[in-house]
């Protein structure tokens, strides 16, 4: 029998974070990655949860050892619907993210619209 | 006599207190080499006479962040007093491997690395302390970087103003035009802070946005 050697990549549905506290969602994420997982989030992490997961991510970060991660989200969208705008002043709707491993997950192109990456399975 | 005196005085400094316009406090963010340093220094040079920091082609050369109090701009007739802060690089990783590509020996590499890490939590959390954001790019490089995206998203979130700088246009390959099209919700100005294009214009802007 031949062992499946690769990578393993969760995609994580928005149901699942919005169970999640902030702290408990960039832990969540923090520790799936520094396993070596690329994570997949349906609808991304607010501006706010995205500067706690790289503040985070470097106070963790090791000289030859765990050397940050690769993060790439589309830019938000402000939410023009009438409940939005009651809601809050200015809410953002959050779009989909691509979480990995530094040293696994590269970028390749990306815009409005389309993240175009790289996943290596030689660390 | 002197307990009316020192009433005076107390009620005096409390009235200042309540009523004193602070200076609104910037933040010059971006990633690493997009000419942050070089703009704060080209701002500081201008109306000041003095300068904020090095730069150097090496990555992360601003490790802590620098704030400047009290910058006066006069642009077009009118005047703004602005609380300056040059943030190092934002980055989602920092690999000392990089700098010792750069020419650094391991141990100044990984002590480099260590203090640029650092940086990058001191840049995050004067996020949260800011009246606005010049958001300078490198107008050769991709727009659509995570930095770019999560400051300005930051930015969004909190209903702050954002300048988006276009650096570096004396570079034949840049293309100001690509970064409008990625943010064109946001102002942007093009200039090469290094050689001083276009600088009149960026102060205008500045004033217009955070005046």
């Amino acid at each position: 029998m031949i062992a499946m050697q690769g990578f393993q990549m969760d995609l994580v549905s928005e149901h699942r974070l919005s169970q999640m506290s902030p702290v408990e969602k960039v832990r969540f994420i923090i520790d799936e990655v520094k396993n070596g997982k690329i994570l997949v989030l349906e609808k991304g992490l607010s501006p706010e949860e995205e500067a706690s997961l790289i503040e985070m991510t470097m106070t963790l970060i090791e000289p030859d050892g765990f050397s940050g991660i690769e993060m790439e989200s589309y830019p938000s969208e402000v939410d023009t619907s009438f409940i939005g705008k009651i809601l809050k002043k200015n809410a953002l709707k959050t779009r989909l993210t691509v979480i990995g491993p530094a040293d696994q997950l590269k970028t390749l192109k990306k815009d409005r619209n389309m993240i175009s990456a790289l996943i290596s399975t030689n660390k | 006599m002197g307990v009316i005196t020192s009433f005076k005085r107390n009620f005096s400094d409390l009235f200042k207190k309540l009523f004193k316009k602070q200076n609104a406090r910037i933040g010059i963010y971006g990633p690493p080499n997009a000419g942050k340093t070089t703009l704060a220094n080209r701002i500081l040079r201008d109306w000041t006479g003095d300068a904020m920091g090095s730069v150097s082609h090496i990555a992360h050369e601003t490790r802590r962040a620098r704030r400047r109090e009290g910058v006066t701009i006069n642009t077009n007739g009118s005047s703004i007093t602005l609380d300056i802060i040059d943030t190092p690089g934002l980055a989602t990783k920092i690999d000392f491997h990089e700098f010792m590509e750069q020419g650094m020996d391991e141990t100044e590499s990984k002590r480099r690395a260590k203090e640029a890490t650092e940086g990058v939590i001191e840049a995050v959390k004067w996020l949260e302390n800011l009246d606005g954001v010049i958001l300078v790019m490198d107008a050769t490089e991709d727009p659509f970087t995570q930095v770019n995206v999560t400051v300005i998203g930051n930015m969004e979130a909190r209903n702050l103003p954002l300048l988006i700088v276009a650096n570096k246009v004396d570079l034949p390959e840049a293309s100001p035009s690509t970064i409008r099209d990625a943010f064109p919700q946001h102002p942007m100005v093009s200039i090469s802070a290094l050689e001083g294009k276009n600088v009149e214009t960026f102060y205008e802007e500045l004033a217009k946005r955070f005046g």
